[in-house]
């Protein structure tokens, strides 16, 4: 889990750095995102390393999912009878959301990859403007898009929060002022990728980036 | 103070059980937990019915043997407390209470309110110990231990094995009684020549026992009433990389 979730953290930081581009304007989002295509040329023919990256990905997402199954399914057989009075979980929000945030999670990246990498769920959807589609995505009247993509990013957040400090642990974190320190670290780091994903949809609905 | 008891009550490890609802009066603030399922039970001999079955030694705090989910609450809602040193001043008067026994497929039922606790014994024979004959206490100096490394060590030791660790975790892990019972020696220079094939033996051993894998949700240090703290995973956690990454698959010690 913490090996994949980190592979995926780091992918997720990239991914952000990228989408705020679209602050410096049209022609320089879209040149980056051409660019992308063409990383490692020419060394490897143009989109290989794109689809290197892919690949990684993917796996880290079926890795991940695997051994998430593999832990709930053994929470499961690890309690048949439940309990008939159960407090509400002492731990965190983001703790006992774990489960369902990454079902949630991965409902809204198959969305975000139909929506803007393929372009069948974009109103624009032209592969070579992918400024035009990301303006086009979050336009007011589309007002749901950008609620639906908030309640991802927001949920993304809260699953960082106990995945980074939980990957940390993982990997053998043993000091109480580390835990302290983790913890801390989780949470900017939770607050800070939520607040530049949402920058993007929240400039463009509000017309900053138009 | 009049209580309403809810209990859960099982014939054996075979019935399939239920929560049954008794009410009891006359009940002192100054009663332990225990005293008053006493109370209780000396009611039901008197009235012929079968008396609630739940587990007790010491009543001191100090055994590990007491162990019931009160009100969804492991061991009570008074933190760092066993159930028989939980005081029903803890209560209001009229309260309905739930008890259950801890819930886990590692702890079956045996009757009532007791478990059976035989996997934290497994966990233990599988490397919860030092092969080497210790004789009578050494001389204090004769082995010196830094006394950070000593506080960490006792902390851990202070694990009186009750099972609540367990019982408040949502996935069903032991994974804090298990660290705390590596801690307390992989801490000390007693504890370093199997340090790493004890680790590796005794997640094994947690894992076949049928206990669930941790996600560091942090149910089980407010929950024990010795204070645990949840960083002793850590530790489990960190030699248990080193010893898979270091020294080799070695099962048992």
């Amino acid at each position: 889990m913490a090996v994949t979730g980190i592979l995926l953290a780091l992918f997720l930081i990239a991914h952000m750095l990228g989408n705020l581009k679209v602050f410096t304007g049209a022609t320089s989002f879209d040149h980056y995102a051409h660019w992308l295509r063409d990383i490692g040329k020419p060394l490897l023919p143009g989109v290989w390393f794109l689809w290197i990256l892919r690949t990684v990905l993917v796996v880290a997402v079926v890795a991940h999912i695997v051994a998430a199954t593999v832990l709930a399914r053994r929470a499961r057989a690890a309690r048949p009878v439940k309990y008939a009075h159960r407090k509400k979980i002492n731990g965190s929000y983001a703790a006992r959301t774990m489960r369902w945030g990454g079902v949630i999670i991965l409902l809204f990246v198959i969305y975000h990859i139909l929506d803007l990498t393929t372009g069948t769920l974009n109103p624009v959807g032209d592969a070579s403007k992918p400024y035009g589609n990301v303006v086009a995505d979050f336009a007011p009247e589309r007002w749901y898009v950008t609620l639906f993509y908030t309640l991802a990013i927001v949920t993304v957040g809260f699953h960082l929060r106990h995945g980074a400090f939980s990957a940390f642990r993982s990997l053998g974190q043993q000091t109480p002022r580390g835990e302290r320190r983790a913890r801390a670290a989780a949470l900017v780091f939770a607050v800070a990728l939520c607040a530049g994903y949402l920058v993007v949809p929240f400039a463009v609905l509000t017309g900053l980036v138009s | 103070m009049n209580l309403t008891l809810r209990i859960w009550r099982q014939k054996g490890p075979e019935d399939k059980g239920r929560m049954v609802t008794y009410p009891v009066d006359d009940v002192s603030p100054d009663m332990s937990f225990l005293e008053m399922l006493d109370v209780l039970n000396e009611r039901l001999i008197l009235a012929g019915e079968d008396p609630v079955a739940f587990d007790h030694d010491c009543r001191e705090g100090i055994c590990g043997m007491c162990g019931l989910m009160i009100n969804g609450d492991a061991h009570g809602p008074q933190r760092g407390t066993t159930a028989c040193q939980l005081h029903m001043r803890q209560f209001t008067d009229g309260e309905t209470i739930d008890i259950e026994p801890w819930r886990a497929s590692a702890f079956p039922v045996i009757k009532d309110l007791v478990v059976n606790r035989g996997a934290f014994d497994k966990i233990i024979a599988a490397g919860g110990y030092i092969t080497a004959p210790t004789g009578s206490a050494p001389e204090a100096h004769s082995t010196p231990v830094a006394k950070a490394n000593a506080d960490a060590a006792f902390e851990s030791a202070a694990c009186i094995g009750c099972g609540a660790c367990v019982a408040a975790c949502p996935n069903g892990s032991g994974m804090l009684f298990t660290a705390a019972k590596l801690t307390q020696l992989s801490l000390l220079p007693q504890g370093q020549p199997e340090r790493y094939t004890r680790v590796i033996g005794m997640v094994d051993a947690h894992d076949e026992a049928g206990f669930g894998g941790c996600t560091n949700a942090g149910e089980c240090t407010p929950a024990c009433p010795k204070g645990i703290p949840l960083n002793t995973i850590g530790r489990l956690n960190r030699d248990y990389l080193r010893a898979t990454a270091t020294r080799g698959d070695t099962p048992g010690s």
